[in-house]
């Protein structure tokens, strides 16, 4: 417990007015952050050699539709490998300006996971190396995990892209093999 | 005279392997950048499995989750279970009696046996190696028949409950299980003398998709491919639950990071697991296998037939779902091909708020591109073998 205590008043100290609100919700240590300076006070909660919370575990959001102001939250895990601990740190986001510092900078590993939210939420990782969606397609419209998106919303057909450079083997019989770009979908 | 040396005119090619490619088991396209066989880069696309897992779980009770969490990882059903269910009892804040505890490692190891045969089985017989490969889906079809007789089915299991597990092991579990591993590590035996110093399939494995310590945390890779780069992350261990840390069992790791090392380590890891079973069995505590909290737990069957009260209290559990008080939680368990964790939001209803799983291997897949750079096109399939990407868990 005096140790919990005397890390989150590490926290306190190196991050001050970043520092919305600390919780400690079922014995879990909760930072509610502000996002101006995010990737900066990421970077002091890692490096910091007293706080040493050097592995990103992961990175979520939550649609607080009509429940709460500002509207979104950007949840991350992080942990400390040595010293066995784990802190989530929750950032509000407004519905107005759906943007928040990417964290690919510190860690490489976030790119997949920021274009997930980006994805199902809608939520801009500004400075993020390669925003595009990463389950859905390109074509889908709208963001399925906000709380707004019907469950049975049916999406509209896409028209066949053309894939240029299909180059047809004129010696085989099926005209349709696709060697110079798809290896697949028969191979 | 000295012979004038021309450089061979070299083109960059684009490729697309996949979606659908024998060597990848999965739906998965990969967007290669070629310099003649050499891969330049590689873009991943994945998401031919979305199929919108975190929303329906919002639109189940808390029950009906159970189920979509065997569809996660299907390699390792029982661990998504355990996983979740442990998550929404952080939320509740109860503690299930020991003898379930110690039935939920015994699940999740025999889980993790199924899943790193499946995996280890699949990536060989994918090199050629056809036997192995074979006697590996042997040992894992007597996992899945010690699955069957547990919980009645072979894949979808859905035998943990939230407070609980559905009912106690059955009779004659703990021998059938020790027979099984009796066969399970005279196949391993074979394997070992099949694959481990095979020269080609040394050849095809070893100092192929390296990846080193930095590179592997700053992408935030956890499990067996962590592992093989020597850093001893195991969430059983650096974050013990259940009763791990009363059971004696090491972390194998390795000191490439290369495809050998992943394979070895899983390997060494079916093992530890089995040791991990045994021990658990020899020390099975005697107890009932649900909590008492009739919030959350339904009534026997006996009192549902014969009483208004048992009927009434049934009738709420599965019409309304069990109420989980509101609060956030985050919670991992050590899967398959990783750190496993479940982050869920309840709103004090009988439905989840927000449901989110740490797919640990669309994780890994998000590192892809740095395992494969630089290699060969062939290199493609032992590394994509040994990452062990399940459609269903990194898709979701």
């Amino acid at each position: 417990m005096a140790e919990t205590d005397s890390r989150l008043e590490t926290i306190r100290r190196k991050l001050g007015a970043k520092i919305i609100e600390i919780l400690r919700p079922q014995g879990d240590d909760v930072l509610v952050l502000d996002r101006a300076g995010l990737t900066e006070s990421f970077r002091i909660l890692k490096e910091t050699p007293d706080l040493d919370f050097d592995f990103l575990s992961d990175i979520t959001a939550v649609d607080y539709w009509q429940r709460k102001e500002p509207r979104f939250e950007v949840v991350y895990q992080i942990l400390s490998r040595a010293r066995r601990v784990r802190l989530r740190i929750r950032v509000p986001v407004p519905e107005s300006d759906p943007s928040i510092e990417s964290l690919t900078p510190i860690w490489r590993g976030a790119n997949f996971m920021e274009r997930e939210v980006w994805d199902l939420f809608g939520i801009r990782f500004i400075e993020h190396p390669d925003l595009r969606r990463v389950l859905l397609y390109e074509e889908f419209r709208g963001h399925p995990l906000r709380k707004d998106y019907p469950v049975n919303l049916v999406q509209p057909r896409v028209p066949e892209r053309q894939i240029e450079g299909t180059f047809v083997d004129e010696r085989s019989h099926n005209k349709l093999v696709r060697l110079k770009k798809t290896l697949g979908s028969k191979h | 005279m000295k012979p004038e040396v021309k450089e061979l005119p070299v083109e960059t090619m684009e490729l697309q392997m996949g979606p659908s490619h024998p060597a990848t088991h999965g739906t998965i396209k990969f967007d290669l950048k070629l310099e003649g066989e050499k891969v330049l880069d590689c873009d991943v696309e994945v998401g031919y499995l979305h199929r919108g897992f975190d929303k329906s779980c919002e639109q189940s009770t808390w029950t009906q989750v159970i189920p979509y969490t065997d569809r996660l990882n299907y390699a390792s059903p029982l661990i998504n279970n355990v996983g979740y269910a442990m998550t929404v009892e952080k939320l509740i804040g109860a503690e299930t009696p020991p003898r379930c505890q110690y039935i939920r490692v015994i699940i999740s190891e025999l889980s993790r046996i199924y899943d790193h045969l499946t995996c280890c089985g699949m990536a060989s017989s994918e090199l050629g190696a056809i036997t192995p490969g074979f006697y590996m889906i042997e040992g894992r079809e007597l996992i899945t028949r010690i699955v069957e007789q547990l919980t009645g089915a072979r894949l979808t299991v859905t035998y943990v409950r939230i407070g609980g597990v559905k009912h106690d092991l059955p009779d004659g579990f703990a021998e059938n299980v020790s027979r099984t591993f009796q066969t399970i590590r005279k196949l391993l035996d074979d394997c070992d003398r099949l694959l481990s110093r095979n020269r080609i399939f040394i050849d095809r494995l070893s100092n192929v998709g390296v990846i080193s310590q930095e590179t592997a945390l700053n992408y935030c890779l956890t499990g067996p491919i962590l592992r093989a780069t020597g850093i001893g992350y195991d969430v059983r261990r650096v974050f013990p639950y259940l009763v791990y840390d009363q059971l004696d069992f090491e972390v194998p790791v390795g000191t490439r990071g290369d495809n050998y090392d992943r394979f070895i380590c899983r390997i060494r890891e079916i093992e530890q697991s089995m040791k991990i079973v045994e021990q658990a069995l020899a020390q099975l505590p005697v107890g009932p296998v649900w909590i008492d909290d009739p919030r959350f737990v339904l009534p026997e069957k006996e009192k549902v037939y014969n009483s208004i009260e048992g009927l009434m209290h049934h009738f709420k559990i599965i019409m309304e779902g069990i109420h989980v008080p509101a609060g956030e939680t985050y919670f991992a368990v050590e899967g398959g091909n990783g750190e496993l964790g479940f982050y869920i939001v309840s709103d004090g209803g009988g439905r989840p708020y927000r449901m989110r799983v740490r797919p640990p291997c669309f994780i890994a897949m998000g590192a892809f591109h740095e395992m494969i750079k630089g290699y060969m096109v062939a290199d493609i399939v032992p590394t994509f073998g040994m990452v062990n990407m399940i459609g269903g868990e990194c898709d979701r």
